[in-house]
């Protein structure tokens, strides 16, 4: 199925650069030139992808990307479990970020955990044209009576509300000093804000420096320190991803005081400043505290990626050189215990996957960071690409991909399925809108957002899941049945 | 036990691992500020009582859990159900992506919809750069024949006027003059997904009977013998269009499906991916006008839309999503009656079949307590459904239900004894409906995917019926309407009936002695 298997990286630039040039085609003229800023294929010689990021999408076009609302509440605010999280404004925004992104929680719903609960001040023409502040304390009100376990609330914009110029920031303060201090936390994420979801994770996270961190005072005075406190940053407990790697983190002796944002809670957040080290999984959503809490407390920060043994060796290390022998002991004993056990999941699969081409399109870090998952199985990435990545994302990427591979930079809808029949790659990894346009092509799909309801895929726990997946995926007989045997 | 490569264990399984479970417990203990186990137990017995639910019907402004979706999903809907059509939403790009991801994850099929992608300076100036580019891409990139333009909230509120947009777009060339944009205001604080399908639809009939917004002569009604069909918002869109299709092939009558999506939701893995497919023409778009009636299976889904139907002479007959013997009855004698045909032998001989299922079974349903949420038509219809079953349908709910529903829904509880003491709710939510699940029990709920937390909260046993249904695959495929598709009801009903027997009576030695193999 696959065409690069025998090509040398010269032969797959030049017909990278003639595919490219075929998919620009179909654009009106001033759409061609913009969208061919971001397509590219990289080249070792050169320092960077040389792709255009964190740009405008082109109107009529079927991007991918979301909104700044779903970047704060999806991603950043949405997972902390013990606070009730208002999507204010109209239904929608709420009803269809409800649920679907399985950060995964331990806690009593509606109790005193509201992680899959759906809050709204759903938005009538009458709050649009009134402004809907008044409401607004009113939900707060009835968020205390009817949930008095909840932890704190945030208000999480939708479009609306910075357009009719409400003053959500006033009403949370008045409403905080009235329930002594409870954090009540406006959040100015509309969807219009920025290109994508990313504009949301920065505001998100510059409201967590302004209304958590500033405000949460002597909150954390009986805090007792350890040398070895470390949080973890940007890792969504998606299907218990965070949960993997803590685990791998406390069996190297390290104390994990906070975990942002997948199964965290206000109390986490208020205590990370206390941590000796911040360890930082998705950059792109979250690098924006981790450099404030550097500049502020004064807390170093380092990057790990924990998809394959690989990368998860590496990372443990890396992490481990920032602390004593006991850490560095702690991380050696971890990397041999789990040894055989990855050793096993590769012998197992990696003759099933062993030489399948691979192309990603997602968001946050995963374009690149699973790339050494695949080569773990004797996969390769052929072509990659992010939602709503920044320069400094595609500057990471040349650390984890060869020579050659395509670079696509917030592709469209039309891009990506021409670029997929004439790359036929033996296995696409991206989201559910587009898992079955994949699917009737004939190419098998993982959903590389949600791991198509399994998981974890993080930690050595998530290698074994991530790589039985990818078999099922590939492997699947139903990829033989695609043409009828009369056609 | 960690892993092992001959038993991998994915979240099901491993978080359940006691290493995992001491690692939560740890987090909790240390790190959360946990309350205690003792507080979160007496604070959950109180929202399970009297006293809380008070409290929680006395809300004023908050909605939690709400059982609906707002406008622009309602005219992605309507708008893939013509032919090659692209749905085009004015606003923000974020909107755009949730619905086709909440398409996508019910009909586990691709949805193609594009946005303007408006970001701050659109909402500063206004969107309409935003729309002469976007027609012009979406045009090029995806050849369709029409675009149905709806608009966010956002565009809304700044007040962008999407007919001179759309002229202005045309006469820079975006698209060629003759070319068809259908456009509806689709504001998503109005209403919810029904509006927004109500209002595409309308502005659809508008943009072909009306002259396409003053370019060409409005059509003029030649009266024909065919009939008009709108399914409504519809999460069994698929299999219902289609059994209606049959029936009405069965009855001979010349119809027109207006806004078939069956074929678009719905296509086949065979190497080829159809951005387009099936749908209603424009050709018959247009000649709908000279139909002799037009029928629409749910009457709160298409209020505007009829009503301008009827304004140009057309008779106009509403259902509220019939279910069951008598509401498919009524459907077909009110299709017999406008058309002048038949019900023929094949569908008495159907009718005659669910009768006798219904005679077999309805013992177990008898007296059985339900509870139903959902869209206010398809409330209604499975409320007529389960009386006609000697059910009791005893809390009925729509959050996007109105007065004038809710008193239609009351009329047919007082039309029969099982109705005694069963109540409707408009505008009510699911956590409302989580109250009433405590303190005024019923056997059995039917309604949406979001129902499993009131199933795991109150131990209600759910019935998976309506829209989203995002945790079952499939289910969209098998009609609802007509007596097939009301036999399908039948079985989901009795499925889950029996399963609870079977899960009541299955603990060897301890309450077995009822574990019966035949029923």
């Amino acid at each position: 199925m696959s065409t690069a298997v025998a090509e040398s990286p010269a032969d797959i630039k030049e017909r990278n650069k003639k595919l490219i040039g075929e998919v620009l085609e179909a654009y009106p003229d001033k759409s061609a030139k913009r969208r061919a800023k971001h397509l590219n294929t990289y080249d070792a010689e050169k320092a960077e992808c040389s792709v255009k990021s964190n740009i405008k999408s082109i109107p009529g076009v079927m991007t991918i990307r979301g909104c700044a609302y779903a970047g704060s509440k999806g991603v950043v605010w949405g997972p902390i479990k013990d606070m009730v999280h208002i999507s204010h404004g109209p239904v929608g925004c709420g009803q269809y970020s409800w649920g679907s992104r399985r950060n995964y929680y331990k806690g009593t719903t509606g109790v005193d955990t509201f992680g899959t609960m759906q809050f709204t001040s759903d938005f009538q023409e009458k709050d649009i044209v009134f402004g809907g502040d008044k409401k607004l304390g009113k939900i707060i009100d009835e968020i205390q009576e009817l949930f008095p376990l909840s932890k704190g609330i945030s208000v999480q914009s939708e479009c609306p509300i910075g357009l009719i110029g409400d003053d959500i920031e006033a009403v949370s303060k008045a409403k905080s000093k009235q329930y002594d201090g409870k954090p009540i936390i406006p959040v100015r994420c509309e969807g219009f804000r920025g290109v994508s979801q990313s504009l949301g994770h920065h505001i998100a996270n510059d409201v967590i420096r302004d209304w958590v961190f500033d405000k949460a005072g002597e909150k954390n005075a009986g805090f007792e320190s350890t040398p070895y406190d470390v949080a973890i940053i940007g890792d969504y407990n998606i299907g218990g991803d965070a949960w993997a790697s803590r685990i791998l983190l406390e069996e190297m002796g390290l104390r994990v005081i906070a975990q942002w944002s997948g199964d965290g809670t206000i109390a986490e957040l208020e205590n990370t400043p206390k941590a000796k080290l911040n360890i930082l999984h998705c950059y792109r959503s979250m690098n924006y505290i981790t450099r404030h809490m550097e500049e502020k407390f004064g807390i170093p920060w380092v990057e790990y990626n924990f998809f394959g043994p690989s990368k998860i060796e590496a990372s443990l290390r890396e992490i481990a050189s920032k602390f004593d022998d006991k850490i560095k002991e702690g991380a050696e004993r971890v990397i041999a215990k789990y040894k055989p056990q990855m050793e096993a999941v590769i012998a197992k699969y990696r003759p099933r996957l062993e030489g399948k081409k691979v192309m990603l399109y997602v968001g946050g870090l995963r374009p690149r960071h699973v790339i050494g998952a695949y080569e773990d199985l004797g996969m390769e990435v052929v072509g990659t690409g992010y939602e709503f990545a920044h320069n400094d994302d595609y500057q990471r990427t040349t650390h984890y991909v060869k020579d050659g591979t395509l670079i696509y930079d917030d592709v469209t809808g039309y891009e990506f399925e021409k670029f997929v029949e004439k790359m036929r790659p033996d296995l696409v990894g991206s989201g559910v809108k587009e898992k079955y346009i994949f699917q009737k092509m004939g190419v098998p799909f993982r959903q590389m957002h949600s791991w198509d309801y399994s998981g974890p895929y993080h930690g050595y726990d998530g290698f074994g899941i991530f790589a039985r997946d990818m078999d099922i995926a590939i492997n699947a007989p139903v990829w033989k049945l695609t043409k009828a045997p009369w056609s | 036990m960690t892993e092992t490569a001959e038993k991998i264990r994915d979240h099901f399984e491993l978080f359940r691992e006691p290493q995992y479970e001491e690692l939560m417990e740890n987090k909790r203990k240390n790190f959360e500020n946990y309350v205690g186990d003792a507080e979160v137990a007496r604070v959950a017995d109180w929202t399970k009582t009297k006293e809380y639910q008070d409290k929680n019907f006395a809300r004023e402004a908050l909605v939690i859990n709400p059982a609906k979706a707002c406008q622009p999903l309602g005219a992605v809907f309507a708008a893939v159900g013509f032919e090659k059509t692209l749905p085009f939403v004015h606003g923000s790009q974020g909107c755009v992506a949730y619905y086709r991801s909440h398409f996508t994850r019910h009909f586990k099929e691709p949805t193609s919809c594009v946005s303007s992608s408006m970001t701050e300076d659109a909402a500063v100036f206004g969107g309409l750069n935003n729309m002469i580019d976007g027609l012009a891409n979406a045009y090029a990139l995806y050849k369709p024949k029409m675009i149905a333009v709806s608009t966010t909230c956002m565009a809304e509120v700044i007040g962008d006027d999407l007919n001179a947009f759309i002229k202005n777009a045309k006469e820079k060339g975006s698209v060629p003059l003759e070319f068809d944009v259908t456009y509806a205001h689709t504001p998503a604080f109005v209403g919810s997904h029904i509006t927004g399908y109500d209002n595409t639809m309308k502005g659809i009939v508008e943009h072909f009977w009306d002259g396409k917004s003053g370019t060409v002569d409005k059509l003029e009604r030649k009266p024909n013998e065919s009939i008009n069909f709108f399914g409504g918002f519809d999460g069994y869109t698929v299999g219902n269009l289609r059994e209606i299709k049959r029936i009405f092939e069965l009855m001979g009558v010349d119809y027109t499906i207006f806004g078939d999506n069956s074929d678009v939701w719905d296509t086949p893995a065979d190497g080829e991916f159809r951005m387009y497919d099936g749908g209603t023409t424009l050709e018959q778009a247009a000649n709908a006008i000279h139909a002799k009636a037009t029928i629409s299976m749910q009457e709160f889904c298409t209020e505007k839309t009829l009503a301008t139907i009827a304004d140009h002479g057309q008779e106009v007959v509403a259902f509220n999503h019939p279910v069951g013997i008598a509401g498919t009855d009524r459907f077909l004698q009110a299709v017999s009656r406008i058309t002048g045909k038949a019900i023929p032998e094949a569908l008495t001989k159907e009718r005659g079949r669910l009768v006798d299922a219904i005679g077999d079974s309805s013992a177990h349903i008898h007296g059985k307590k339900f509870a139903i949420y959902g869209d206010p038509d398809m409330c209604y219809g499975l409320a007529e459904f389960i009386l006609e079953l000697g059910g009791e349908p005893v809390h009925i709910l729509a959050t996007n239900g109105n007065k004038a529903w809710e008193a239609k829904v009351q009329a047919l509880l007082d039309s029969s004894p099982f109705g005694a003491g069963c109540k409707v709710y408009a505008g009510k939510d699911l956590w409302h409906l989580r109250s009433l699940l405590f303190t005024e029990p019923v056997d059995f709920m039917i309604g949406n995917t979001y129902g499993k937390y009131l199933e795991r909260d109150t131990g209600t046993p759910l019935i998976r019926l309506g829209f989203p249904v995002f945790d079952r695959h499939h289910h969209h495929r098998s009609p609802v309407w007509g007596y097939q598709g009301s036999m399908n009801v039948l079985v989901k009903i009795l499925d889950k009936i029996f399963d609870e027997m079977d899960k009541s009576s299955n603990v060897a030695g301890k309450n077995d002695i009822s574990f019966d193999i035949i029923r």
